[in-house]
């Protein structure tokens, strides 16, 4: 048995208005929102490691989220994409929280969801495209005492061992690890699927776990807005870019006129 | 005065300009000590710059047993080395907003109990903590914020200072961590260098040239504008998608964020995954040969054209002024 665990978020739809409420948290109900498109990716990986395994029926995949109700979206689309299990954590007490709160509910949802124990894979996006802090799976590996292949724009496997490859600044690396291992993807793994009608079908007949704080034995005063480890003091919408002059080309006059607006400027 | 730790980024001990950046800024909150995580000459090498910027001590943090594997082994050094200090610890620990540096700083924010602000853009000093800006939802909105548990640990962006030379002592000191076992368990197995492309880094430029699917492949016309102005390469991911550059040169949401003097977009239609990663550059250019694309919105200066006649026309315009 392979179990693998996908951490999803329910995130703000970025095509929309997205603001903060009067508390200084990010506005989650007054906006759509849906499965951060960068977590796709991860739910993608995890079907198509599904897919290669000698007998998939052998390996399962768990889509975990922890949100508001309407975070339960973000689970359903990924049994819509074909995850076979979903998990949804959601109590008041964690509204607000930080991401180190957030970690913390997250490393006993995901052991909770595979039977205890940390699973073989937890798989997380880059980063969420909300707060996109891009620290979740480093502090999810550090809570797990697992190590962490971050980053991948190609995953492979073979029994327990874990390579990536990951496009570094400086260098294109080659990444090992062993399961159980926190594992991260970038938007350069491959695209991720479309829910098919038979896939939208069958999900709904697929199980979904509902878990409070008190089933992770999660104490709630450590969770939430009141105990977060970093508070925002103030928020301030970007007074929006005003329109510059704009010029149209003819017959080099475009050229010109840019090199002289540079040279006002003194960038040359 | 109480210490306030920074990460050193180097790359085989030449030390990156964010890391006088971070000094500078470590300098307004406390006494800067420069952490070099790598070889002891490297280190002892290194610190005579890290001193010109401030640095008063600098910990070299020896890493027979920490190069070759991920992040986990130099949160550990750092984490031993905020418990050395003690009584109430550093200032603040500053790292720069690398994806490494990132996770390092997450790591060290669990070992240590702490607070974790990421991607800063500024950092002040304030009552009891620093107080640091962020820009969030695709710039759309500034944040400042505080940390409130613990040692503040700040991931800083680049350009969020002027580096500023400042005499400090740069007095070494060996610091031995102990790594663990289980802090050695992701390693690097291969790693292919990437080529110097000779232009500075896309994050730290003064200047950025994009191109974007307009290009239609053809980056020559982007790069010999770049390189008239001194600047760096950047493109959007429709560029980057159809193989025409690297990803790293990426600008955007799942790219680089660039904060620049000088942003120029060319043949770049101005999606708010695009706009994420620059639209807090100070000044911003786009050449488009459609006068309704959404990056028109955002520019101090545009101009409707085909970019394969103006970048062109404009580059031997620089050239010939330069002389
Ligand atoms: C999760 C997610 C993350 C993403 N992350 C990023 C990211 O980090 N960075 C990013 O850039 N995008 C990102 N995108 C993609 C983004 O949505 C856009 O698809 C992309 O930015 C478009 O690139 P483009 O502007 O080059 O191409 P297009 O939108 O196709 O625009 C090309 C432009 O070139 C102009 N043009 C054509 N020919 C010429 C010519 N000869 N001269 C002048 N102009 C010409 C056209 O008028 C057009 O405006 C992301 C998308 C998603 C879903
Ligand atoms: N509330 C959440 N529920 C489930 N997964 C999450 C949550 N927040 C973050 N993640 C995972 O952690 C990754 C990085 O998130 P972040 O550090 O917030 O950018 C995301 O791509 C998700 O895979």
């Amino acid at each position: 048995m392979t179990s693998i665990v996908v951490c999803v978020k329910y995130v703000p739809d970025a095509t929309a208005h997205r603001g903060f409420e009067a508390d200084n948290t990010v506005d989650r109900l007054g906006v759509d929102g849906l499965l951060s498109e960068l977590d796709e990716y991860a739910v993608e990986q995890a079907l198509r490691l599904k897919e290669k395994a000698e007998d998939p029926e052998s390996v399962s995949v768990t889509a975990l989220t922890v949100g508001p109700e309407k975070a339960v979206d973000a689970v359903r689309k990924a049994l819509q994409m074909g995850a076979d299990a979903g998990v949804h954590v959601s109590d008041e007490a964690i509204a607000g929280s930080d991401a180190i709160a957030t970690s913390l509910v997250l490393a006993a949802a995901v052991k909770k969801a595979a039977g205890g124990d940390v699973p073989d894979l937890v798989m997380c996006g880059m980063a969420s495209t909300d707060g996109s802090m891009g620290v979740l799976p480093a502090m999810l590996a550090e809570r797990l005492g697992v190590p962490q292949v971050t980053l991948a724009s190609v995953v492979e496997t073979q029994g327990d061992q874990v390579r990536i490859k990951r496009d570094g600044d400086t260098a294109t690396e080659v990444i090992g690890g062993t399961m159980p291992l926190v594992l991260s993807v970038t938007d350069q793994s491959g695209e991720a699927r479309y829910p098919s009608f038979k896939g939208i079908m069958a999900a709904k007949k697929k199980p979904m776990a509902t878990y409070s704080l008190a089933d992770l034995d999660v104490p709630a005063d450590q969770v939430g807005l009141s105990v977060a480890w970093s508070v925002v003091e103030g928020t301030e919408a970007r007074p929006p870019r005003s329109q510059g002059e704009i010029v149209k080309d003819e017959d080099g006059s475009g050229a010109t006129a840019l090199t002289e607006f540079m040279a006002s400027k003194k960038f040359i | 005065m109480s210490e306030v730790l920074v990460l050193v980024d180097h790359a085989d001990g030449v030390v990156k300009k964010p890391t006088f950046e971070l000094l500078t800024i470590a300098k307004r909150l406390g006494e800067p000590s420069a952490v070099f995580i790598g070889p002891a000459d490297a280190g002892m090498a290194a610190a005579e710059s890290l001193g010109r910027y401030g640095a008063e001590k600098v910990y070299v943090v020896e890493d027979a047993e920490i190069a070759g594997f991920l992040v986990a082994p130099k949160a550990e050094a750092l984490a031993q080395l905020v418990e050395k200090i003690g009584e109430g610890g550093p200032a603040a620990v500053l790292i720069t907003s690398t994806p490494e540096g990132k996770e390092i700083a997450a790591r060290l924010a669990i070992k240590t109990g702490s607070g974790l602000i990421t991607d800063a853009v500024d950092v002040q000093p304030g009552d009891g903590a620093p107080v640091t800006t962020q820009s969030v939802f695709a710039g759309n909105y500034t944040v400042t914020a505080k940390v409130t548990q613990g040692t503040p640990i700040i991931t800083v962006k680049p350009n969020a200072a002027n580096p500023e030379e400042s005499a400090g002592a740069g007095t070494v000191e060996a610091f031995a961590a102990t790594i663990s076992e289980a802090a050695k368990t992701a390693k690097i197995v291969a790693a292919q260098p990437r080529e110097k492309s000779g232009r500075p880094e896309l994050t730290e430029a003064a200047i950025v040239v994009s191109g974007g699917r307009g290009t239609g492949g053809d980056f020559a016309p982007i790069e010999a504008l770049a390189d008239a102005l001194g600047a760096a390469v950047g493109a959007s991911r429709a560029a980057v998608d159809s193989g025409w550059v690297p990803h790293t040169y990426q600008v955007g949401q799942t790219g680089k964020t660039v904060s620049p003097q000088l942003y120029v977009a060319a043949g770049i239609s101005g999606a708010i995954q695009h706009r994420a990663g620059m639209q807090t550059s100070k000044t911003i250019i786009a050449i488009n040969k459609d006068d309704e694309a959404p990056i028109f919105e955002l520019v101090d200066f545009g101009v409707v054209g085909d970019l394969h006649t103006v970048l062109p026309a404009a580059t031997d315009a620089i050239n010939q002024r330069k002389g």
